[in-house]
């Protein structure tokens, strides 16, 4: 429509003649040139409310983040004031200090969420295959079972398990933790690694039984090296889990437990936005990386598999 | 392969004892909890000691996880049906990388942001100061319900409007086309086209994001004032400053039921849809 009315534009409008005229037709030259201004600002008008509402959209999206970067090199931050008074990297090195919580807390996350990766993967490689190539019965209420955990409201589960941990003394220890957020990570390893199986070829499998391999063995140099992408994306998945988890954490691993959510939360809770937003900022990293990288390991094949 | 594999059952027992002693034993604690008196005998009593001090708490978590959840559908159908029928390929371009962004940023992240972002003297008030469409005087925090809601639905609509998009980009052109040439708008070929061949994509990211929210302890605990709050920090404050176990878990088991409510609409949508099928 645009275009046609530009093509009339180009005929009409530049001829002055037509408009001023030799009393021809006047009326309908100028109803012609009014309607052609009209759709310009239209078009223009659109494309200004299209940058406008992305403008509002970004702003929306990324100045909560854009508060939290301000409030880390704040030094100085009161009211009336709309930006810091002053700026420095003086909390930025309270953080990483060598000898402060942070790192202490820093080292406790990896270490826990190492652990978690490996234990979810213990036992939810061979779930996995299971899943996708035995003969299994009621596979769907297996598969549904491992889906509970999180489609449950977690604080009533936490506080009962918090509960029996106290008794068999795993509270506040590392142990205690590592099972809860694995427990709480097995949904993915446990889909993602039966979907990573079910998108292996079959024939490979059977080629290599053919040409004599056990089957252990085409397990470990066919199947497994196969589906270690999705395996990989799913490992990737546990370990975010267990690094972001707080809930758990807050009532299985207090007091001795201190991961990186628990040490922002008490310092944001205590009024220190600096040390709270530079730990939300350590914990953003590993978030925003894993988005840029997540389409190179969950690949189609696999993705269109999860939860079948 | 005709039987059942004792081998598969085998290779699956360890992640299953794991749900077990992790999930399923839990699970009948909190229940056992709830339902039995000091003395052993069943009663209801720990719910009425939960439904006296925290009526108001269930009815506040129900409101903030009910309009959370519709606010996210509707920004989520808005962004995805842009993407998927707006016209102007820039604007589809720079939205797809845009929205994304809090989709793997954990709650207590976005709870601090907020925390700060929504304040009085909050990013937000400031810019909106700044650029002259608000007066100083008139600057509030945003730090109650308001900003529970904002926090859940600014970190949801990534997750939803990823579903929504992939399952619209996966429908039939062909009935948009024929849509569109019949003369109707793009917002009427959204909602009477588009819709509802991808409801079922956004009931359960729907359905999935209500039950994420109503288990959500960090971001009441750190966005909002004391009270009223929602279920989860009154299991929290019931567990560590009385060691109330029996209150708390009656509040638990309300939530598995508001919880299980949502679960059972989707399941009769289901069956609806498989007996229409």
């Amino acid at each position: 429509m645009s275009v046609k009315m530009r093509l009339s534009s180009a005929a009409a409008g530049p001829d002055p003649q037509a408009l001023s005229g030799a009393g021809r037709t006047p009326a309908l030259a100028q109803e012609r040139v009014s309607s052609v201004a009209k759709a310009r600002t239209w078009a223009y008008g659109s494309t200004l409310l299209k940058i406008l509402g992305l403008a509002v959209f970004a702003f929306l999206l990324f100045g909560p983040l854009a508060n939290l970067v301000l409030w880390s090199f704040a030094e100085r931050w009161y009211a009336p004031f709309k930006l810091p008074v002053s700026y420095g990297t003086r909390y930025w090195e309270v953080v990483f200090r060598p000898t402060g919580d942070a790192m202490s807390s820093l080292a406790t996350s990896v270490s826990i969420a190492c652990l978690t990766v490996l234990v979810a993967l213990a036992v939810s490689v061979p779930a996995g295959y299971a899943l996708a190539r035995l003969r299994l019965p009621w596979r769907t209420a297996l598969m549904i079972l491992f889906l509970l955990p999180q489609a449950f409201p977690s604080v009533a589960i936490y506080i009962n398990v918090a509960r029996v941990f106290y008794s068999l003394g795993l509270t506040g220890t590392i142990s205690g933790v590592v099972l809860v957020h694995a427990a709480h990570g097995l949904v993915y390893s446990v889909w993602i690694a039966a979907a990573a199986f079910a998108a292996v070829d079959r024939d490979l499998e059977l080629a290599a039984r053919n040409i004599g391999a056990s089957p252990l063995r085409t397990f470990f140099t066919v199947t497994l090296p196969l589906a270690a992408p999705g395996i990989m994306a799913s490992a990737i998945f546990v370990f975010l889990e267990s690094l972001d988890e707080f809930t758990g954490t807050f009532f299985v691993g207090v007091p001795q437990v201190t991961t990186l959510p628990l040490l922002l939360y008490n310092a944001s809770m205590g009024g220190n936005y600096q040390i709270a937003s530079i730990t939300a900022l350590i914990l953003l990293v590993p978030s925003i990386l894993f988005m840029i990288v997540i389409e190179r390991f969950l690949k189609a094949d696999v993705l269109s598999k999860v939860g079948q | 392969m005709a039987r059942p594999s004792l081998f598969g059952l085998l290779l699956i027992a360890p992640a299953l004892a794991m749900i077990g002693a992790l999930f399923l034993y839990p699970l009948g604690y909190s229940l056992a909890a709830a339902f039995t008196e000091p003395g052993g005998s069943l009663s209801l009593v720990h719910f009425q000691k939960a439904y006296d001090l925290y009526s108001t708490d269930i009815v506040f978590t129900l409101f903030i996880v009910v309009v959370s959840t519709l606010l996210t559908g509707l920004f989520s159908i808005a962004i995805a049906g842009i993407l998927t029928l707006s016209e102007t390929p820039w604007l589809v371009a720079v939205l797809r990388q845009l929205y994304r962004w809090p989709l793997f940023i954990p709650f207590i992240v976005a709870a601090q942001c907020m925390r700060t972002f929504l304040a009085k003297n909050g990013l937000m008030n400031n810019s909106l100061v700044a650029l002259g469409i608000m007066e100083p005087i008139q600057a509030t925090s945003f730090l109650d319900w308001r900003g529970i809601i904002i926090t859940f639905v600014w970190k949801q609509v990534p997750f939803v409007t990823l579903m929504l998009a992939g399952a619209m980009a996966s429908i039939d052109r062909a009935t948009i086309e024929a849509g569109r040439n019949l003369g109707a708008s793009r917002l009427r070929v959204l909602i009477e086209l588009v819709l509802p061949q991808v409801a079922q994509t956004l009931l359960v990211g729907l359905v999935l994001s209500f039950v994420t929210m109503l288990s959500v302890l960090s971001v009441p605990m750190m966005v909002a004032g004391s009270q009223p709050t929602m279920l989860t920090v009154d299991m929290a404050f019931r567990i560590n400053s009385y060691g109330d176990y029996a209150t708390a878990n009656a509040l638990g088991v309300i939530s598995y039921l508001i919880a299980g409510t949502v679960a059972w609409i989707y399941l009769r949508h289901n069956v609806k849809r498989e007996m229409q099928a």
